[in-house]
């Protein structure tokens, strides 16, 4: 096929879209910066691309709860031409193709229901609100793969180490029915853990509260994938907060492990998807 | 207040089952700052809708928009209550003040209902609602609302044991008032002191006589006659005046011609402007040395909003550092999140403008938070102004997606009743957009000068006058301004991508002075400039013409536009969701002519209101003061050093620098915090250039306030060197006038410094401060000369004091050295933790007797005398030592040694590796251990190396280099001196008390 194509949707205080797009670049992808309002003009098309990203930010500051304003605007706008965006949305996704969300972005997903969309009803079933701590925190944590995920996006990561820096990260379910159906289908597919890879709630392990540790979801199909941990801010061994001393160990590989996740994803859409 | 009977309204609540975290963390507060136990706290909000809607579509639009249906439940049109909480406070928004939730609140109603809505109106306001368990007295809700929960000067409060419903819209009910009015200049002395005051101008008696002057001339009364002015003043003039000749456009003092007297020499000198003589002077000096040796980094000084040097071919690097002192003291929160937002403008509004901010640095100077003296009237506990102002930096950092990459805190009482608020940005630009030079403001008659960002209202109102004068307890609520973070990221991103598509000529901030020091100086460039202030967007009608000329209301832009591209700045404004406004043009005709439709404001001649400023003439002393060394018996090192770690100047940063986010946009290789455990402090910050090539910029501050006191010269030098060996220790090299590659430094000097202008009755000694300024800038001039380091920009503050109750709280003067340079690779960065147990410990450079002003002699209550003293020849012969030795990689950790000396640059590089360090100090020959290891001397290092790599670095350094001991990998610290042991403590309680010195304080 040729190359693969991922859209990285900027605007009103999305602010990671760079290292967003450097991220795709390293990984091989062709990829375009894209205001949101150009897709709401109808001068860009969703349907030419593979991959839509929804980066980090203060869309509208938060206000109103975080990604909650820009969920609404993707949920309930009109474009130029008088059609639902989130009906194209919907259409990107039945046509098999893939949306990833970090940090805000996973906060618009989960708002607008595309994520974990158990029911299949595009309702609303979890929320990530303020840290149980109160604070906005940026520290390195450890995340540990759910073994059983589908998500193309974790592929052959078993246990990876990412900065998060949020104030608002905390995922709550709506119910034990939802809590459950996420346990219960792997859609929960990375958790806050120590050092050793062991799952805990201890903080800062566990930086935000969030119930079942839960750092990352996907939706069934695997193809809807958001976090709140930022692999885009980990691209070279040179974001890692201990890198000297990695590189004494000569334990120093070049690329950050943060890339993982993208190269994964573009390698997966080479293979598996025909066409555009 | 309205009652709006017939206006919907909505509360929303967390349900039962959701824990309280925001209620949880007010809780806190109440505790620590008033000592108030509130019980459970429960936050709401309210919001009310000022729009057309039918009862289902507030409905539909409260339950789909509003709430978030996992965490709310939600009332509308209907006053929640809860029997189970015993006291109820409202915080509103006063009439006027930026208010993001509720304008967000009605871009998602327009969205969701998809209209169109006239965004200069505000349809929706926000308000918090808190009920609270316990039963407060009245007062006792008062001092929560007002200290916790908000502050008089923006918000509206409501409180009382039941729920009440007090419908307070903050509507600005104002009639129309274009009046302008003449005032009579052509009055006695007394007289014209009277018009300043009365008008807050902080016009001194030379500047209104040379004022009076001006319109007494009869070439200027014909002028004024034949385009329809009298002969006095407008009010609208009368306030340009006051503007443009502040102290903080016109940097009046800075420009004086002092007369200097040394009494410890008896020598005399006059000093014609410190900023020509010392600043600008130094910088010359530099950038004919680098002319001379065709070295071409040096772009742009002084001149511009922020200066410019070279980083490669394609690329310039802009920064800046401000301060926003005043307004932090009257509203922490407000003052800094302006700062911070408002010197991001800086760098933005550089040249043609349109750079990538890449980073924030911020250094911040309080009071103690354990501050226990009586408040005066006006002035605000510290632990209160540390709180706003951390807060203020976090959401201006964070909310724009600039990561803030490092700083310093210095706690002092002087700083208690102003504190200091230094907001450093950088960026990168593009050298060239479409074949111009980036850099360069051009402008021509017949360009359009367009306002672009937010809407103008009373906010700012005479902040660079205010900002020119000392506070007390009136100072003006109007001079407190709400920054909105995410305006200005919409419109930053929009001048982003207009520069790059050609489409602005140039342009600038606007800040302190609003449009008349905006066009005001853009005009300087094309001669003239004529603006319609009719045209001028409004937060709310009834300003007068003036007041929309000087207005600081924050996240605006001044646009120079060619007229064939306005069309296309419009489309784009309207992509990005950005007003903009045309709002007149440049003109070459000599004058700044100010309209209001058809009425003539203002039209004052350029030549005069630029360059008619009478110069001020002050007098300067300078006196050792008297001082002598104290006598400190037998210590426990052990002790010493624990409580030197926990001290508030010392102890970790961690709890504020966690909540800034400081690796947003994934290029700050050297964090604030790194190593294994990343609890490692560092000297400097790095930032890569991009997110491929290995260049990055590498970020200090030097800041040493305390020494001054005993002598401000070596105070200056000291931070000056503290800013340089920083940026040496993490592995960037000293700038080469005589090596082309294009590895800049650049400097950006930063004064703070109490009232100096000498009166008998006022300032008493105000001659021996100013001559503490003169020594402050006579040690900048040595220094940057000396290490070709050029100041690219500054700034001074001069009125740095807090007056009240007939008491006077003034901040020591203060200079802060912020420094940039380039790191040609990235991957050589050196960190200060220890890396493995058996590499070697030295010691680089000399130990002096200098404990004077040290955090040792403080524990002690003592000051001392000798002042750490900068020897500049042996500290450059040094530092090009360490830049030899890092070529051949040579160093595996450097740490600088500053507050607390060895002692304590040993502790900080164990923390976080999980090994410790067996030291012996006896080498040390002419110093006894309290020296050696708590002496502050400059132009040192700690650093760590290979044990196989010994000769070569022993060779290098020669006598530089005191080997000191190894890295254990037992976590200890062990210091023996002589065969006695000094200090023997594990590291763990080390790393506790510098972990916990500043716990709970934000």
């Amino acid at each position: 096929m040729k190359r693969v194509r991922a859209i990285v949707v900027a605007g009103f205080g999305i602010n990671c879209e760079q290292e967003m797009q450097a991220a795709y670049q390293k990984a091989g992808a062709q990829t375009d910066i894209i205001h949101l309002n150009d897709i709401f003009n109808e001068r860009v098309s969703l349907s030419d691309y593979h991959i839509i990203n929804f980066p980090g930010g203060f869309s509208f500051g938060d206000d109103l709860g975080s990604g909650k304003v820009m969920a609404n605007k993707m949920k309930y706008k009109q474009t130029k031409n008088g059609d639902e965006f989130f009906k194209k949305l919907k259409k990107f996704v039945n046509r098999g193709k893939y949306i990833l969300g970090i940090c805000n972005g996973f906060q618009f997903l989960v708002k607008m229901g595309l994520l974990p969309n158990t029911m299949r009803d595009l309702h609303q079933e979890v929320t990530l609100t303020f840290n149980k701590s109160g604070k906005f925190e940026d520290r390195w944590c450890y995340l540990k793969v759910n073994k059983k995920t589908n998500t193309p996006f974790l592929k052959n990561i078993s246990m990876i180490y990412l900065p998060i820096r949020h104030g608002e990260g905390r995922l709550i379910f709506a119910n034990k029915k939802i809590r459950e159906n996420i346990k219960k289908n792997n859609l929960n597919c990375m958790s806050y853990c120590n050092k050793n890879g062991k799952v805990t709630s201890k903080y800062p392990f566990n930086p935000n509260g969030s119930e079942l540790n839960c750092a990352a979801l996907t939706d069934k199909t695997g193809r809807i994938f958001g976090m709140m941990p930022h692999p885009e801010a980990f691209l070279s061994v040179y974001n890692h907060p201990a890198w000297t001393y990695l590189k004494r160990k000569n334990r120093n590989k070049e690329k950050g492990d943060g890339l993982r996740i993208f190269e994964n994803i573009v390698k997966h859409v080479k293979k598996n998807y025909k066409g555009i | 207040m309205v009652n709006k009977e017939n206006h919907n309204f909505v509360e929303i609540f967390l349900k039962e089952e959701i824990e309280e975290v925001k209620g949880q963390k007010i809780a806190r507060k109440a505790k620590a700052y008033l000592n108030l136990n509130t019980g459970r706290i429960k936050t709401g909000k309210l919001f009310y809708i000022h729009y057309d809607l039918s009862a289902k579509q507030v409905e539909d639009f409260a339950n789909h928009a509003l709430k978030d249906n996992i965490l709310h439940q939600i009332f509308v049109n209907e006053h929640y209550r809860d029997e189970n909480f015993s006291s109820f406070i409202l915080v509103a928004k006063l009439p006027g003040v930026t208010d993001d939730e509720g304008i967000s609140a009605q871009k998602t109603m327009a969205d969701y209902f998809n209209i169109d809505l006239d965004t200069t109106t505000q349809h929706i306001f926000s308000q918090q609602l808190y009920f609270i368990e316990n039963e407060l007295t009245k007062a006792q809700m008062q001092r929560l609302a007002e200290e916790v929960l908000g502050n008089k000067l923006i918000n509206h409060f409501e409180y009382g044991k039941q729920r009440i419903e007090a419908n307070y819209i903050p509507e600005v009910h104002l009639h129309s008032d274009k009046t302008v009015s003449y005032i009579d200049i052509l009055v006695n002395d007394a007289k014209l002191l009277k018009i300043s005051d009365d008008r807050l101008l902080s016009l001194n008696l030379e500047e209104l006589k040379a004022i009076k002057h001006y319109y007494s001339d009869p070439q200027i009364q014909e002028i004024r006659k034949d385009i329809g002015l009298k002969t006095q003043p407008t009010d609208c003039e009368m306030e340009i005046f006051g503007q443009t000749w502040s102290e903080h456009c016109k940097h009046k003092e800075f420009n004086a011609i002092i007369e200097y007297k040394n009494l410890d020499t008896n020598e005399t000198e006059t000093v014609d402007s410190l900023f020509k003589t010392y600043i600008k002077g130094s910088t010359d000096v530099i950038q004919q040395r680098l002319k001379k040796a065709g070295n071409n980094w040096l772009i742009k000084v002084f001149s511009d909003n922020a200066g410019v040097v070279r980083v490669d071919e394609n690329r310039l690097f802009v920064w800046k550092v401000e301060t926003h002192n005043s307004p932090s003291a009257i509203d922490p929160y407000g003052g800094a999140i302006t700062g911070i937002l408002g010197n991001n403008r800086d760098p933005l509004g550089t040249g043609v403008g349109g750079a990538e901010l890449i980073f924030n640095t911020d250094v911040l100077c309080f009071g103690s938070p354990f501050y226990e003296k009586e408040l005066l009237k006006g002035q605000l506990h510290p632990k209160r102004v540390f709180a706003g102002v951390r807060q203020g930096i976090e959401d201006g950092g964070n909310k724009s997606g600039i990561p803030t990459v490092n700083g310093s805190i210095i706690f002092d009482d002087r700083y208690s009743g102003k504190p200091l608020v230094y907001c450093g940005t950088g960026g990168i630009m593009p050298e060239q957009y479409k074949g111009q030079d980036s850099w360069k403001k051009e402008i021509d008659p017949g360009d359009h000068i367009i306002m672009a960002g937010g809407l103008v209202g009373k906010d700012g109102i005479h902040g660079a006058t205010f900002s020119s004068a000392e506070i007390d307890e009136s100072s003006p609520a109007s001079a407190v301004q709400i920054g909105s973070p995410i305006t200005q990221k919409l419109l930053s991103d929009f001048i982003i991508d207009a520069t790059r598509k050609g489409l602005i000529k140039c342009s600038t901030d606007n800040g302190a002075g609003g449009l008349s020091s905006s066009v005001g100086e853009l005009a300087r460039i094309s001669g003239g400039a004529f603006v319609d202030l009719a045209k001028v967007p409004l937060k709310y009608s009834g300003l007068k013409p003036w007041e929309i000329f000087i207005s600081e209301s924050q996240e605006r832009m001044t646009l120079v536009i060619e007229k064939e591209n306005l069309t296309d700045l419009r489309t784009l404004a309207q992509k990005y969701e950005v007003e903009m406004t045309d709002i007149g043009n440049f003109t070459d005709s000599g004058f700044l002519e100010v309209r209001y439709d058809n009425m003539m404001v203002a039209y004052l001649k350029m030549d005069f209101l630029f360059n008619g400023t009478p110069r001020k003439k002050l007098a300067a002393e300078w006196q050792s003061p008297p001082t002598s060394e104290p006598q400190i018996g037998q210590v426990d090192h052990n002790d010493v050093l624990l409580k030197l770690l926990s001290s508030l100047n010392i102890c970790s940063r961690e709890e504020v620098i966690r909540q800034y986010d400081h690796e947003v946009k994934g290029r700050t290789v050297l964090k604030p915090l790194m190593g294994k455990e990343g609890k490692s402090p560092q000297d400097a910050a790095v930032v890569r250039v991009d997110n491929h090539s290995y260049e990055g910029i590498a970020v200090s501050n030097g800041i040493i306030p305390r020494y001054g006191d005993l002598d401000p010269y070596a105070m200056s030098a000291g931070s000056f060197d503290e800013a340089v060996r920083q940026i040496i220790s993490i592995g960037g090299k000293l700038p080469d006038p005589l090596d082309d590659s294009s590895r800049f430094w650049s400097a950006n000097d930063n004064f703070c410094v109490p009232d100096s202008v000498y009166d008998k009755n006022k300032n008493p000694d105000g001659k021996f401060k100013l001559g503490k300024l003169v020594n402050m800038n006579k040690a900048l001039y040595d220094m940057a000369v000396f290490f070709n380091i050029p100041m690219t920009s500054g700034k001074d503050s001069m009125k740095n004091d807090f007056t009240a109750e007939g008491k006077k709280i003034s901040v020591p003067p203060t200079i802060l050295y912020s420094m940039a340079a380039k790191i040609d690779d990235i991957r050589n960065i050196v960190t200060s933790d220890f890396k493995v147990a058996g590499d070697l410990i030295y010691q680089l450079g000399e130990t002096y007797n200098e404990l004077g002003r040290s955090e040792f002699y403080k524990l002690f209550g003592e000051k001392g005398r000798n002042v750490p003293q900068v020897r500049k020849e042996k500290a450059k012969q040094l530092y090009e030592l360490v830049v030899k030795a890092n070529e051949k990689s040579l160093i595996e950790s450097s740490h600088d040694l500053a507050d607390g000396g060895l002692a304590v640059a040993l502790a900080e590089s164990c923390f976080g590796t999980g090994l410790g360090a067996k030291i012996d100090i006896s080498s040390f020959t002419k110093l006894t251990p309290d020296f050696i290891l708590f002496s502050e001397s400059h132009s040192r290092f700690l650093v760590s190396i290979v044990p196989s790599n010994k000769e070569e670095f022993e060779d290098i350094f020669g006598e530089r280099a005191n080997l000191l001991g190894i890295v254990t990998s037992e976590a200890k610290l062990k210091i023996d001196y002589k065969g006695k042991n000094l200090v023997d403590t594990k590291i763990s309680p080390l790393y506790d008390a510098w972990h916990n010195g500043l716990k709970e304080q934000t």
